[in-house]
């Protein structure tokens, strides 16, 4: 094959191997060595619902410019799962490479021309040179390593630093590791001619001072900085990391060797009807709590997030998004419960929903969203994604907190003595946010009476149809409150006619599509809504754009839907929608394609 | 005393009875639930509980709606339907102080709350459990609920065809340490077991037969007045003796069974039946059984184990309350937090 121009530092690396076959190790490695060696990396781990047996696939994408997307194209397969080699081989890109298991037929369909293929009898050479039978397994995947290592010019020392901080907890594993990488290594330098055009070089001033860090253990970090100290879950993919990091910090910073008391409550729910009761139970008696799910388990805590926005509880629900309706594809993603969580429960409710983009917000949000259940005595939605929750990602270190907790209008008993009578519903600042008291303040005034059903400012049970109504009203009020104290939407603007709107995961494929659309022409401006209720900045910004795309990783394009109801008719009009919903992280290609397809149609009259 | 006040109906805490009301009921007059929410004033005021410490929590139905009749001065939390005991872990979690006390339902209970209600009992949370059992919704006008004996009657005469399920022997099989079964009408009874129960650390479950007087109170019912007065089965009579004081009752060998609770209170259980002994679990379930096959409740305390160890005391949850922690002890350090982000680089 003709080898043109040298491709550097620019092409996505798939691993297709066995789920269950330990190629997590091996993937992780290459990720670190090339993030090391100072190229942006993103990885994303396209796994299947099952423990052992399945196909999986591991992509790492390098790009110079630091995109942080799916490039939508693979440029180099690693072929170990004979179960997927036809559609392995499919895979590939037009002048791109296969390296696979020389036992695999190459003929017919398989057999293409415009790719190159390098085969390596990986399971010979793990029994030539693995000692260990229970090992062999493993270390089939460091053996591709080091092929990779040396058909992409990846210098050693960045294998072998990344081999070592993978390990470091078993440094025992180092050495046969090391040599499982070099057992590839010296393969093909002696057997494979390279023919494909990829290669890497090390680079400058774009990942110094950077951290590689999945979006669920970011958060659990901000649960833990935001002083929670209860949880109570269910497991569920995707959010089981969120629960299990956020554990495991509380057993290593939160206790006391000396007495084995650990300043966190943790509950293995029974169910998520008694993860939401219980941070409900919680939130109500003062301490901050959360729960973290996916779509299933938001489905049965519909109940009580509706008490809880009535009765005015304070709890963070985290809700790891995977693709739906029902068990849907459990390991993929979708931001399908967008809709779904903002009127969470029957009745007139609405709730304050987080929407994270990034590591650093999932961390940053994970904060907030204790502020804000508590500020505002209501149960808050943390709408991640499993892209940002299982994937690792390059971010920035995340920042110490600079503020206190914010606990919200909590009278104390000192506070009680001082006034005559208080409403726990009442709304003495109009901000339509109530005064509360905790059980345990010892003063004959604390006491209230908590309850789902029609109730007064007094807390006491009330029919009256002008209390109830009244009571809406109020609520409503609350809502309008949050729109300015949720984080506010972030705007890159400079007053072109088109405009995106985004939120979530989506962001880093609407920084690619930017850069694409502005290199065929089109600049467009853009707004990314981080939190319901929209801040009034957005309904701002799409009256200031003719046109406004607003893409969604949902069939049904939920978010689009709720601009429609929120924003003014004639603003109404003013949007487009893009929706992306296969499971599979949406690519930049999604969006710039359409995009650019209708501001063409509209540039050029039929 | 100088000041002329009279200290004689004043409870230890110094509170007088009063103070253990609530709001008037809006339930049927003389529906069970009526009854033993005025044992519970009596129970709270003679122990002493301080209302600012108690928590009183509920799902849904007519007897979830009981918590607003009594202690108007403590904090409620009438929750949703067959989940109080999920809020109440949340709430005792948070604040291991309160005194936890869960009013429920046979419905809340036996037939939508059965999953958090075994695994409240399960997890052994220090709190007490009360089934106001009437063997019916009533809030809903009447239907079985699954306490409801095989063969009893509804009022339109359609028969139950299912087996009852059995909230005491449930929560025994389920390892609870603390398991009553008494009758709303038996005030001498209930009291000293609830203040058993409030003393006992642990899930105290107590399964009071409340008869609803508007929708289960016939002829062919089994939870009616009158078929309870019929077959009740009295264990034992109850004494409850608070507090580490020295215990100076006489009585005959072997008639009384003298229980140490974890906060240093007593109950003596008067034996009426001399072979029962309600520190022992099996012969607990064969009580339950056989009286069941006699067509009798068995009434009394069933069984406690006194040494339970509670899920606050499992779980290593600090003895301050959770909610009192501020950021010095529950943030990271800020040199372990650099630690920890160099980790990830
Ligand atoms: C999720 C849900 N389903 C149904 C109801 C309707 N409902 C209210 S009370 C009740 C039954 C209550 O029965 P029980 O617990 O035995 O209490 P009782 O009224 O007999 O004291 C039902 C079914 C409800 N409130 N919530
Ligand atoms: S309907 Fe029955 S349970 Fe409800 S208040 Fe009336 S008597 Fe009591």
């Amino acid at each position: 094959m003709a080898t043109g121009e040298k491709i550097v530092n620019d092409l996505t690396i798939r691993a297709a191997t066995v789920n269950g076959s330990g190629s997590q190790s091996s993937n992780l490695v290459l990720t670190h060595a090339l993030f090391r060696l100072g190229i942006p990396v993103a990885p994303k781990n396209v796994f299947p619902s099952n423990i052992e047996g399945l196909p999986t696939w591991y992509d790492v994408r390098l790009s110079p410019q630091g995109y942080k997307c799916r490039s939508g194209a693979i440029d180099i397969v690693v072929a170990l799962n004979a179960a997927t080699w036809h559609d392995d081989v499919a895979s590939v890109r037009p002048g791109g490479a296969i390296i696979h298991e020389s036992a695999y037929p190459v003929s017919g369909a398989t057999l293409r021309t415009d790719i190159t293929y390098y085969a390596v009898p990986f399971g010979e050479l793990a029994k030539k040179h693995v000692a260990q039978g229970s090992l062999r397994k493993y270390l089939v995947n460091m053996i591709y390593v080091g092929v990779l290592a040396e058909l992409l010019g990846i210098p050693s020392e960045a294998i072998e630093a990344a081999v070592r901080e993978q390990f470091r907890r078993k440094p025992s594993a180092v050495e046969t590791n090391l040599a499982a990488v070099r057992v590839g290594v010296e393969y093909a330098q002696t057997h494979l001619e390279k023919r494909d055009p990829y290669c890497v070089e090390p680079m400058t001033g774009r990942t110094e001072g950077s951290i590689l860090l999945d979006g669920n253990r970011a958060a659990a970090l901000g649960c833990v900085m935001a002083g929670c100290t209860v949880l109570a879950w269910y497991p569920i993919t995707p959010s089981t990391s969120l629960c299990e990091s956020f554990i495991s910090y509380c057993d290593r910073f939160r206790a006391d060797p000396a007495t084995g008391e650990r300043k966190a409550a943790i509950v293995q729910a029974e169910d998520e009807l008694a993860a939401i009761g219980m941070v409900l139970g919680a939130g109500w008696a003062g301490a901050r709590a959360m729960t973290a799910t996916s779509g299933p388990g938001l489905s049965l805590m519909a109940e009580y997030a509706g008490f809880g926005y009535y009765a005015e509880l304070p709890g963070v629900i985290f809700d790891v998004q995977r693709a739906g309706p029902s068990t849907g594809l459990p390991t993929r993603t979708l931001q399908g419960d967008v809709a779904f969580a903002y009127t969470l429960s029957h009745g007139d409710t609405k709730h304050i929903v987080l929407l994270p983009a990034t590591v650093e917000e999932a961390y940053e949000f994970g904060m907030d969203a204790f502020d804000l259940a508590e500020r505002f005595q209501t149960p808050v939605f943390v709408l991640s994604d499993l892209d940002l929750g299982m994937n690792v990602w390059m971010a920035q270190p995340l920042a110490y907190p600079d503020r206190p907790f914010d606990r919200g209008k909590v009278l104390t008993a000192a506070e009680l003595e001082r006034v005559e009578s208080w409403g726990r519903y009442a709304d003495p600042d109009g901000d339509g946010i109530p005064y509360r008291t905790l059980p345990g303040t010892p003063s004959a005034k604390a006491g209230y009476f908590t309850r789902g059903s029609g109730h007064d400012e007094f807390a006491r049970y009330s029919e009256s149809a002008e209390v109830f109504a009244r009571n809406l009203d109020r609520l409503a009020r609350k809502h309008e409150t949050a729109r300015l104290a949720v984080p506010q939407p972030s705007i890159d603007e400079s007053g072109r006619a088109t405009a995106i709107l985004a939120y979530g995961t989506t962001h880093h494929a609407v920084v690619e599509a930017r850069d694409r659309l502005r290199a065929a022409g089109l600049e467009v401006d853009y707004l990314r809504v981080r939190a319901l209720p929209f801040s009034p900045e957005v309904a701002a910004f799409v009256a200031r754009h003719e046109r406004v795309y607003v893409v969604d990783q949902n069939r049904d394009g939920q978010l689009y839907g709720l601009l429609r109801t929120d924003l003014p008719a004639a603003d109404a009009a003013r949007l487009q929608s893009i929706r992306h919903y296969n499971g599979v992280p949406i690519d930049a290609a999604v969006i710039a394609e359409p995009l650019l397809e209708a501001e063409r149609s509209l540039a050029t009259p039929a | 005393m100088s000041t002329g006040v009279s200290k004689i109906n004043l409870n230890v805490t110094g509170l007088s009875r009063e103070v253990y009301k609530g709001s008037a009921t809006t339930l049927c007059a003389g529906c069970g639930h009526n009854s033993i929410t005025n044992h519970l004033i009596k129970a709270l005021y003679e122990y002493g509980v301080e209302p600012h410490r108690l928590a009183k929590m509920s799902g849904i139905g007519c007897s979830s709606k009981t918590p607003a009749y009594f202690v108007d001065q403590a904090h409620g939390f009438n929750g949703v339907h067959g989940r109080m005991p999920s809020a109440a872990t949340g709430a005792k979690l948070a604040n291991r102080d309160l005194l936890v006390l869960g009013i429920s339902g046979d419905g809340d209970t036996a037939s939508i709350g059965l999953g958090q209600y075994c695994h409240l009992i399960r997890r052994n949370l220090d709190m007490t459990y009360i089934v106001e059992d009437n063997g019916c919704y009533g809030l809903t006008k009447g239907q079985f609920s699954a306490t409801a004996d095989l063969g009893s009657v509804l009022k339109n005469g359609k028969v139950n065809e299912f087996e009852t399920i059995d909230v005491c022997g449930l929560a025994i099989e389920l390892g609870a340490t603390f398991v009553a079964r008494s009758f709303s009408g038996d005030g001498k009874q209930l009291v000293p077991l609830l203040q058993a129960a409030f003393a006992h650390s642990g899930t105290a479950v107590l399964d009071v037969i409340s008869p609803c007087v508007t929708f289960n109170d016939h002829e062919g019912s089994t939870k009616s007045y009158a078929y309870v007065k019929e077959h009740d089965y009295v264990l034992h009579s109850a004494d409850f003796i608070l507090g580490r004081g020295e215990i100076e009752v006489e009585y005959e060998p072997g008639s009384v069974q003298d229980i140490e609770l974890a906060d240093g209170s007593h109950v003596m259980l008067r034996k009426l039946d001399r072979a029962y002994d309600a520190t022992d679990r099996i012969g607990a379930l064969r009580a339950v059984h056989e009286a069941r096959g006699r067509g009798e409740l068995v009434t009394g305390l069933l069984y406690v184990n006194p040494a339970s160890e509670d899920l606050c005391e499992r779980e290593n949850v600090p003895r301050q309350p959770l909610k009192d922690f501020g950021e010095a002890d529950l943030r990271i350090g800020r040199a372990e937090w650099a630690k920890l982000m160099e980790s990830f680089a």
